[in-house]
């Protein structure tokens, strides 16, 4: 693809290593690879009915999760090294809020829903 | 200048450009804290769509109303301009300016393309007789995707703007931030939209 790049830009001269763009490129490709399998195992199983009830729930939620974690990595740059610590922590916090409320409520509305309709 | 172990983190410039690293470490960090609350905004929505998938009020349930195919056509349209403004931020990063407006452009018209799905998927609901006062489960369901639609329709109006301040303003620095804070905002979607077909449409379509 494109060469190394060097060159003036707003008054700072850049050189742009070809080798750092080819590695994010790739980056990104493998990224889209990964989550078309995903994309189209989840719809697969759903559609062709490979698999029913809570084993189905499962399986789609086990592989949303790991897209969620592909994107992160490929697309978003988020990973367990150093420089990206912040980040994830805010990440990983923002997740406990999300099971605390989500699971939470779920919770309250299923046990609340048992009670009022018999069920 | 910052040293390589202390670049931060999401997708940054720093490698190419050492002067935009202390910039966007203050930058990127509020935008993912908003990035964050967003995600908790649709959490909480995803928490009302659950209690509310059962309550149908007599109406139609949604193993009878969503079509499949069109939410597997919606959830590629919305990946690949994941990926092609990826690629738009790559030909940021080397600095070439055509390149990262054509990416943009095609990431903008894909998700145009997006929003024009959703929304004949929605006049086809609604002319079926399932709008969203029909029952709580289709008020949810509307609500989340057009909250999420609403999103990306914003990200394109964000990508337009964008496009003319890079042919006013070329790729200063300011710019590239932005556009960088933009890629974040994009692949955000991308990742509500995995949750979406996989709470919305995949149990619907087994049931």
């Amino acid at each position: 693809m494109s060469g190394p790049w060097e060159g003036e830009l707003g008054g700072h001269r850049v050189v742009q290593p070809a080798s750092e763009a080819q590695r994010e490129r790739r980056s990104y490709i493998w990224g889209l690879g990964s989550a078309l399998v995903l994309t189209g195992a989840a719809f697969g199983l759903a559609v062709f009915k490979l698999l029913a009830g809570p084993a189905l729930l499962a399986a789609i939620g086990v592989l949303a999760l790991v897209q969620i974690a592909v994107q992160f990595r490929f697309f978003l740059h988020i990973d367990l090294s150093r420089s990206k610590r912040e980040d994830l922590q805010l990440i990983l916090f923002t997740g406990l809020l999300v099971l605390i409320m989500v699971g939470g409520s779920l919770w309250i509305m299923s046990s609340l829903d048992q009670r009022m309709m018999g069920g | 200048m910052s040293d390589a172990t202390n670049q931060h983190p999401g997708i940054n410039l720093a490698h190419a450009r050492p002067q935009d690293s202390r910039h966007a470490e203050v930058t990127v960090f509020g935008f993912w804290t908003f990035l964050m609350s967003d995600a908790i905004l649709f959490a909480l929505l995803f928490a009302t769509y659950a209690t509310m998938v059962n309550r149908t009020a007599g109406g139609p349930s949604g193993s009878e109303l969503f079509d499949i195919t069109n939410a597997f056509v919606e959830t590629v349209v919305l990946l690949v301009s994941s990926f092609t403004f990826g690629m738009g931020a790559v030909a940021l990063k080397e600095g070439r300016q055509r390149a990262v407006m054509l990416w943009l452009g095609v990431t903008m018209v894909l998700g145009l393309g997006f929003v024009g799905l959703e929304l004949r998927e929605f006049t086809g609901l609604i002319g079926e007789g399932a709008t969203a006062q029909t029952s709580g489960f289709l008020s949810s369901f509307f609500v989340l995707l057009s909250t999420h639609g609403l999103h990306v329709l914003v990200g394109c109006l964000w990508i337009a703007v964008m496009l003319v301040q890079i042919a006013s303003f070329g790729l200063s620095r300011q710019v590239r931030s932005r556009i960088l804070r933009l890629a974040l905002f994009w692949h955000f979607l991308d990742l509500v939209w995995i949750v979406i077909f996989t709470v919305v449409y995949l149990p619907a379509v087994a049931s």
